[in-house]
């Protein structure tokens, strides 16, 4: 297939459709508003694709939980308050074991914030946002390549574990354009004989997530950690550069890694000894590929636009046995090279 | 010996949940009825919201699932848009549907989704332990309106189907109460007419239905029942708001 | 080979179709590009600006600190990156509306009357066309052809009609620059 110039949240849409996406619903909000515009447009084109702008970001997330119990591949997408929002439905899809993808175009936070790109949604992601003990997937790409292939991927993510998976970008990656190539994908044949479409020919079906009886409750908790367990040790992903011999490993997703691979690039280029670990599943987090770095590695820069979310889980991922550091920007600023450079001589 | 009255084949074989005198096995059963004479049952998927309702899938044989607190109008709305032949009808009492759910109430009427909605307005919250309900009435006594409810505090008692009546989406809105034989009847009447419209395509339809809740009224059923036929239906008058019988 | 282009002036000046039109051109031409849009507060603040970073390898970060070239559209714009711009570096400064001049020695510097230009070609208000020609005679970052060529996939087909003049004033801009 041709490569075509496209923005990050166009993207997402046009890989979702790919990928078999049938329903999509959401609510206007900055720097996002490229995804349902295309969907709007691209959806009815699609065979049997429904388009919903919904009253709210609740409503959205709890059409994409009805459609997807059809069976439909589904989707929603928002900005930081809006994500903030769809937290309630994710819990239940999470419970109710229903797959659907969210993406979550990032923007300055807390509150209403502003529009400019940022990565401070970190925790509420990879921590569950929502209440109880669940997890999702999350899936952050760093180039609108990357987004395609990844948008794709995570519809499959979802379907096989019947989990939501969350494509955590920033407003940089919705509005960068870069070269894409969608490329033919197989849309797994994975048969849902669990879904709700009228009882004819089998036992009617239940989806829901009331279980009164603690040991039932506990008992189905188990069954979900099982399938995280089995999720972190088959999912992880990163990229990993000069792992081998690097005395500093800088840290940085998204938009941050792009800004870092620069840093890496142009430090190796003065002899200096420096490589990135690129985390692309942030959720499982990529814990195996600290744990084959080379001994030679001393330190850790982790850089974020957030005032330090995912420099936990890099201490966690080494359990603190070597120095983690810390450079990171917020409220839409974004970290520049100098700034980096600056802190890993200063550490 | 004819049998002339039967379990209907669309309700389970279960113990009720429900307090004594409770209105929502009434409704149950009547949408049970009228899913069988209808012949709907596999091509159903009911949904279920939060309240006392939560389980009324332990009831209903056929597909159902169980929404977030006063989501059931989207999740209506993502279920039907994508199995469109199929017959989907949620499931709302009146906190679930006239307080944390008022927004999808609102819009999935106002987008004329060709779904039916039974909401079944027992005037408190039972589940949680009787407290006010957007359709509490003035003076009515609750959990949390110990001295009965106040407008000036409180605000008033909200009136569903007179709101939604007014969206050009909505091609019918009727109030009906199960307090005796003969309203159940006209309630069965009303569901059926809920559920034909969503078969011929017509969009959006809603039945409100004045049930008792003895419990949390404090009065004996056959009280409670009483107080709706008198009291209550003056503050919410039964009969069609918007379409035709 | 690698370029970091920042195309700023006032918002309807053409400047985020600037990027898209020399990206899309590049891309076609087997580059890697990045494009990267100034959206929200900052579009309303003024100054509009688009990021474009061509190369013949793969690019690692898409935000440019320190551009090779600039076109500045605006006098606010020159005032901000002028003193961005890397040694050696084009700076293409719209003559027809900049009344301050750029201070620096050590830059190509390229004033050009883009308005003027452009009502020479049929429509003043396609002075970014004359501003990417005069770009493409100081820099081969892509081929004009290239650039022209590519107008139709990226402009909309309702404005299909004002294609000849837009290569007439890319052009135009591409003989101002190469006199």
């Amino acid at each position: 297939m041709k490569k075509v110039l496209m923005c990050g949240n166009e993207a997402i849409a046009e890989a979702a459709i790919i990928a078999g996406c049938r329903f999509y619903a959401g609510y206007p909000i900055t720097p996002q508003n490229e995804i349902p515009a295309y969907m709007s447009k691209r959806m009815p084109e699609a065979a049997g694709g429904i388009f919903i702008q919904s009253e709210s970001e609740l409503a959205a997330i709890n059409m994409v939980f009805g459609s997807s119990l059809t069976g439909t591949r589904a989707m929603t997408s928002s900005s930081s308050p809006g994500i903030s929002l769809k937290q309630e439905g994710i819990s239940y899809l999470a419970a109710c074991e229903l797959p659907a993808v969210i993406v979550n175009i990032m923007r300055g936070g807390p509150g209403l914030g502003n529009i400019g790109p940022s990565q401070s949604d970190y925790f509420q992601a990879v921590k569950g946002g929502g209440h109880g003990d669940y997890h999702q997937i999350v899936i952050a790409p760093a180039s609108v390549q990357e987004i395609a292939d990844l948008t794709m991927l995570s519809f499959d993510l979802a379907d096989k574990y019947r989990m939501p998976v969350m494509i955590l970008g920033d407003g940089i990656l919705g509005q960068m354009m870069e070269p894409v190539e969608f490329k033919a994908v197989t849309k797994p044949q994975i048969k849902k004989d669990w879904i709700l479409d009228g009882c004819k020919g089998r036992k009617p079906r239940i989806i829901k997530s009331l279980i009164l009886n603690e040991a039932a409750l506990e008992k189905f908790n188990l069954k979900l950690q099982k399938r995280y367990k089995e999720i972190k040790n088959k999912e992880q992903r990163c990229e990993v550069l000069y792992g081998d011999d690097s005395e500093i490993m800088l840290v940085a997703y998204g938009t941050s890694s792009r800004i870092c691979r620069s840093v890496v690039e142009n430090m190796r280029k003065k002899g200096r000894s420096i490589g990135m670990i690129r985390p692309i599943t942030l959720w499982p987090f990529p814990e195996d590929a600290f744990k084959k770095l080379g001994k030679n590695v001393k330190s850790f820069l982790v850089v974020e636009m957030s005032c330090g979310q995912m420099i936990e889980d890099v201490k966690l991922a080494i359990d603190c046995t070597r120095p983690v550091y810390f450079y990171g920007r917020t409220g839409g600023e974004i970290p520049s090279e100098d700034g980096i450079i600056k802190a890993i001589e200063n550490y | 010996m004819d049998k002339i009255f039967k379990k209907p084949e669309s309700i389970r074989n279960a113990g009720t949940h429900y307090c004594p005198g409770c209105g929502h096995g009434i409704v149950h059963r009547v949408i049970c009825e009228v899913v069988d004479d209808l012949a709907i049952r596999e091509k159903l998927i009911g949904i279920a919201p939060v309240g006392c309702a939560v389980i009324a899938y332990d009831y209903w044989d056929f597909d159902v699932t169980e929404a977030a607190h006063g989501r059931v109008p989207a999740v209506a709305t993502g279920i039907k848009r994508s199995l469109p032949d199929r017959i989907v009808f949620g499931y709302q009492g009146d906190g679930d549907l006239g307080a944390i759910g008022t927004a999808e109430i609102i819009h999935a009427a106002n987008r004329g989704e060709n779904i039916t909605i039974i909401f079944v307005n027992n005037t408190v919250y039972g589940m949680t332990g009787g407290q006010m309900a957007p359709t509490t009435i003035l003076k009515q006594k609750t959990a949390t309106t110990p001295s009965g409810r106040e407008q000036k505090i409180h605000g008033f008692p909200l009136k569903v189907c007179e709101l939604l009546s007014v969206l050009p989406g909505v091609v019918y809105a009727e109030r009906v109460s199960i307090h005796n034989p003969q309203n159940v009847l006209k309630a069965k009447k009303a569901i059926k007419k809920a559920f034909e419209n969503q078969i011929k395509g017509l969009g959006f339809s809603i039945v409100e239905v004045l049930s008792p809740c003895p419990t949390y009224l404090g009065l004996s059923p056959q009280d409670a029942v009483k107080w709706i036929g008198g009291e209550l239906t003056k503050e919410y008058p039964l009969g069609i708001y918007k379409g035709v019988a | 080979m690698k370029e970091e282009i920042i195309f700023a002036g006032f918002g309807g000046q053409g400047i985020m179709f600037m990027g898209k039109a020399i990206a899309y051109a590049a891309m076609n031409e087997g580059k890697y590009v990045t494009w990267i849009p100034s959206y929200g507060a900052e579009v309303r603040g003024g100054t509009a600006y688009s990021m474009v970073v061509i190369s013949d390898k793969a690019i690692a970060s898409p935000l440019i600190k320190d551009p090779t070239i600039c076109v500045a559209m605006n006098s606010p714009s020159l005032r901000k990156y002028e003193a961005k711009i890397k040694t050696n570096g084009l700076l293409v400064v719209n003559k027809s509306i900049i009344d301050i001049k750029p201070e620096r020695k050590d830059l190509e510097i390229l004033n050009i009357p883009v308005t003027e230009l452009a009502s020479e070609a049929g429509d003043h208000r396609i002075g970014n066309m004359v501003a990417l020609g005069a770009l493409l005679s100081k820099r081969k970052v892509v081929n004009p052809e290239s650039l022209i060529n590519g107008l139709k996939d990226i402009v909309s087909s309702t404005y299909h009609n004002l294609l000849p003049i837009n290569e007439k004033a890319i052009r135009k801009g591409f003989e101002y620059g190469s006199r």
